[in-house]
């Protein structure tokens, strides 16, 4: 940056405006067919020098040297409009004169910034002599009227012809080169997805055994998915909590998704569903983040949190560290749930990466309960806490 | 959310892995086991001027379990064309595979669109069953190489050199010479590969930094400091070991279709000038070449004719091709060791004055990690798409404006036709990229890093070889400035394995027009931690210095982390021409676009 002269950044700066605010009717030109003239450009100039100014070779009927120089003249006093209307160079304009110079000169570039430091011109006269040059069978001094146009501008000197001259292309190259299609380029899947079950554990309860799963999935492309999320809770053959969610995501951020879709509650209590709204994604540092806001019928509401993380003791034993919480906008004294942060759980995974897609590990995890659900939950159970060795497997395809 | 893409995981199968190094570095010869059902040795030479090639299935065995590949008159690889310059060929490609379309596209050959063998530009691909006929002159002379442009059929084998020999003595002599045409295998279907990329990307990334290198990099550089640089790649949401999204976990590399226990040899005497000619047909990896005991002279990269530069060893991009001299004598063995970029595997093979012969084989070199100045991270980029990006700089709006590029040209486009491109100046980022899904990271490069070895390869006691090496042995061949400038940003996510051109993947991106007959100058900034080697099919790429000036005429153009390169395209060829990254799932992932050069109306 340091080392930026002003005596280029000011003339980059001057040609880097123009295309912001360039005339609409440019861009428009560029989305239509660029094979047709655009607007009121005469029929007949369609045909003729149009190639010039990019250095392209004209067509047949360009060979006319008569033809070309008539254009140029009666074209030029349009200059003002090709260079808007044309500025992007697909159209049919008569001359490469004029529409080279109508851009340049018309289009918002003040002209100042140009002179002094000669892009302009020098790409102005490059592109006639390219078409003098790529023309060969237009040689024709006539195209020199048009040449008169960059050095009247002030210009560099003309730039060299390319050494290789590049060929006039014939109707039967025109037809090689863009041969009708019926199929576009096939690539690999749009679609893809992946199912990961990031927790089927189970531990020793007492009474029984208890077993706990949790699973995403995705399917769809690189910015919508549909998502699903799975978690529950089961022990000693009671099922404690289990619930769906199906989620549309969408991208919002390179690092964050936003999903909306709704959560369906199996247990506990009678089946419920709630509106789910919620952001996931990777926070820095590799922190896995998920926090969903829940709006349930009768104005109900919940909020629940996750953040992640896994740290590599070796390349196959990975610690994962993990808490979640969840709050509630209000009682539910059947389901056993208090108003505010009713339960969080911390857990700590160390992971076996037996294969890339296998991992068994165990771990400690530790549950608690606070405010009213802690009451609730310790009138019922007998106690508000619980700690809880886990062996479980981490599995994805 | 994907599995982490770094998640630490061993190889599917340790098996194979003891096997693609174990057993080569032992020197065992190959057995049986190696050759598959196709013919897997020294490609055969078809020459003339008629050819016919059969796209057929078959079984190849590589690692011990047969797996089905694409072969070309039952080879893989493909076999050897050896053209003549000035000629005009016709080759009927038959297209035997069951249920899928076919395609061959030339690497590197200048020829009408509708030979270029790229399905939805050059033509709808060959339907199983049918015959497709290429026929055109050739232009030029050099090595290149073929291969299938659908889907992943390049992966699966469809890939074989090409020589085409020029009118005129080449400018230098040589008594033999030989193919050396490095690829990589899997066992995995091609497209299963794919989806798993996408599943996780970093399943191949197993050697991220642990607990224990951070207590050792404690010991070494101190708390406060590692912690700091932990905290870059943190924030970053990277890993700096990750070089390549495939490696040796999933790879077996090999030489003229021979797994280095295979090891490939080919023959030389004592005293003889041997040309060999390199040649990079992986999907994904690039190649770090060297033979022990031979300095190797580089006489033409990408095919075309280079000022001599004598080296101990040369990075081949993917898709790339190098010529070399070397002149073996006072052994009768010496090992040719291709190890990957990302120092998990190896190609090998030797030449020797007789089969059955076999050198040392090198251990790979230590794997390098990335630094944060690699990727021209200069520590304030943003990241995220929060990137600065000043909003109305056409310059680099490839897609926002992909339609109007013409018009950029004239309309008083940013070309300063006879200014260095590498002039510094802040890294603009295109609007298309700020707050992209897409684009994980944004980089501030600001030079094309032409003399750097590259990764892994500084300061390594042996001579590399520099694209500031490569110097045509012709002057510019146009000698035009160019008259606009494209700049386009090489844009990616690495947790999502999705990668494009600006933010905007191929599938919604618009073509990139040129006018027929213009001189452009094409400015490529790596927004990625990945190299990227870009092809623009149909035209040359020539590559500027960083002065801005003509220095080498390649058709793949490597773009390393932290690069900014530039170079001049003669939009000499009518038609629509695939333009994209090598990495066959990049490109597949939406690193690609459609270039179309019209006659200007």
């Amino acid at each position: 940056m340091k080392r930026l002269l002003p005596m280029r950044i000011l003339p980059a700066i001057l040609l880097v405006l123009p295309p912001g605010v360039v005339p609409a009717a440019a861009r428009e030109g560029g989305h239509g067919d660029h094979r047709r003239p655009v607007s009121a450009q005469p029929a007949s100039a369609v045909h003729d020098h149009h190639a010039g100014h990019s250095g392209a070779a004209p067509r047949p009927s360009a060979h006319d040297p008569d033809a070309g120089h008539a254009e140029a003249t009666s074209a030029a006093p349009d200059a003002p409009g090709h260079g808007h209307g044309h500025g992007h160079g697909h159209d049919g304009h008569a001359n490469h004169a004029t529409t080279s110079h109508g851009a340049h000169d018309h289009a918002p570039a003040p002209a100042p910034a140009q002179a002094p430091h000669g892009t302009h011109a020098q790409r102005a006269s490059h592109a006639h002599v390219t078409h003098d040059d790529l023309a060969p069978a237009a040689t024709p001094p006539h195209d020199h009227a048009a040449h008169a146009m960059p050095q009247a501008h002030g210009a560099a000197p003309a730039q060299p012809a390319p050494r290789e001259p590049i060929p006039h292309p014939t109707d039967a190259d025109r037809a090689a080169a863009f041969p009708p299609l019926r199929h576009g380029h096939a690539h690999g899947g749009g679609i893809n997805s992946l199912v990961r079950f990031d927790r089927l554990e189970g531990w020793d309860a007492d009474p029984g055994t208890g077993q706990a799963w949790e699973a995403r999935a995705w399917v769809g492309g690189d910015v919508q998915r549909l998502w699903l999320r799975s978690e529950g809770e089961r022990e000693d053959g009671r099922t404690l909590a289990a619930d769906l969610e199906v989620f549309y995501g969408r991208g919002i951020s390179p690092w964050w998704d936003l999903l909306a879709g709704v959560r369906h509650d199996f247990a506990p209590g009678d089946s419920r569903t709630w509106a789910a709204l919620g952001v996931q994604g990777m926070a820095p540092y590799k922190f896995e983040v998920a926090a969903t806001a829940y709006l349930g019928s009768g104005g109900r509401t919940a909020l629940r949190a996750e953040v992640e993380y896994e740290l590599p003791l070796t390349r196959r034993l990975l610690l994962q560290p993990k808490l979640e919480l969840e709050l509630h906008g209000r009682d539910d004294v059947r389901r056993g749930i208090g108003t505010g942060l009713s339960t969080a759980e911390a857990g700590v995974r160390l992971r076996w990466a037996a294969t890339p897609r296998f991992a068994p590990y165990f771990g400690v995890v530790h549950e608690r309960s606070f405010g009213d659900t802690r009451r609730y939950r310790a009138a019922e159970h007998g106690q508000a806490r619980d700690t809880h060795w886990v062996a479980g497997l981490r599995w994805w395809f | 959310m994907s599995p982490s893409r770094d998640a630490s995981f061993l190889p599917a199968s340790p098996a194979r892995r003891r096997f693609v190094q174990g057993l080569a570095l032992a020197g065992v010869a190959g057995s049986g086991l190696l050759r598959g059902n196709a013919l897997a040795m020294t490609p055969a030479v078809l020459s003339g001027h008629d050819f016919d090639l059969a796209i057929g299935q078959t079984l190849l065995d590589i690692t011990g379990r047969p797996r089905p590949a694409v072969a070309v008159n039952g080879q893989v690889p493909a076999p050897l064309l050896r053209w003549r310059e000035g000629d005009t060929v016709s080759v009927r490609v038959h297209n035997r595979l069951p249920n899928v379309p076919s395609s061959i596209h030339w690497h590197g050959i200048l020829l009408p669109a509708n030979m270029d063998g790229v399905p939805g530009m050059s033509f709808d691909g060959i339907a199983p069953g049918e015959t497709w006929l290429y026929r055109f002159t050739l232009k030029q002379s050099g090595t290149y190489w073929y291969h299938s442009h659908s889907l992943f059929q390049e992966q699966a084998g469809l890939y074989g050199p090409i020589i085409v020999d020029p009118l005129q003595p080449p400018p230098y002599r040589y008594d033999r010479e030989h193919v050396l045409l490095f690829s990589d295998w899997t066992d995995l279907a091609p497209d299963a590969l794919f989806r798993r990329l996408k599943k996780a990307p970093g399943y191949d990334n197993l050697y991220r930094r642990t607990a224990t290198d951070f207590l050792r990099d404690v010991r070494r550089d101190g708390l406060r400091a590692t912690l700091a640089e932990r905290g870059m790649w943190g924030r970053m949401r990277m890993t700096p070991s990750d070089l390549s999204d495939v490696n040796g976990n999933t790879y077996t590399y090999l030489l003229n279709g021979q797994p280095p226990a295979g090891n490939w040899t080919g023959l030389f005497r004592p005293g003889e000038r041997v040309l060999l000619r390199l040649v990079n047909a992986g999907a994904m990896t690039h190649f770090d070449v060297r033979i022990p005991g031979l300095k190797m002279t580089v006489v033409a990269a990408d095919g075309q004719y280079v000022h001599p530069v004598s080296v101990d060893e040369l990075r081949i991009a993917a898709a790339e091709t190098y010529d070399v001299i070397v002149e073996p004598t006072g052994q009768d063995a010496y090992t040719i060791f291709a190890q990957d970029l990302g120092r998990t595997g190896f190609a090998r093979g030797t030449l020797a004055v007789r089969h059955g012969l076999a050198a040392p084989v090198p251990a790979v070199d230590p794997r390098p990690l990335l630094a944060m100045g690699d990727m021209a991270h200069g520590g304030h980029a943003g990241h995220g798409g929060q990137g600065r990006h000043r909003t109305g700089h056409h310059d680099t709006t490839g897609q926002a404006h992909a339609g109007h590029q013409a018009a950029q040209a004239h309309a008083g486009h940013d070309g300063h036709g006879g200014h260095a491109p590498a002039t510094p100046r802040g890294v603009v980022h295109p609007p298309t990229e700020a707050g992209n899904p897409l684009v994980d990271m944004q980089a501030s490069p600001t030079g094309p890093r032409l003399d750097d070895p590259g990764i892994g390869l500084r300061g390594n006691g042996r001579r590399v070889l520099a694209y500031a090496d490569l110097r045509s042995l012709f002057e510019d061949p146009d000698g035009r400035e160019p008259g606009r400038e494209v700049e386009l940003h090489l844009t990616g996510h690495m947790e999502k394995f999705a990668w494009s051109f600006n933010g905007v993947p191929f599938a919604s991106a618009e073509p990139l027009r040129l006018n027929y007959g213009e001189r452009v100058r094409i400015v490529l900034v790596n927004d990625t931690m990945m190299h990227h080697p870009i092809h623009l099919h149909g035209m040359w790429s020539d590559l500027e210095d960083a002065q801005g000036r003509f220095q080498v005429r390649k058709h793949t153009v490597d773009m390393p982390p932290g690069t900014r390169r530039s170079y001049r395209v003669r939009a000499d060829a009518l038609g629509r021409w695939a333009y994209h990254c090598h990495l066959l799932y990049h490109m597949e992932a939406g690193m690609m676009r459609e270039v179309r050069v019209e006659e200007a109306a």
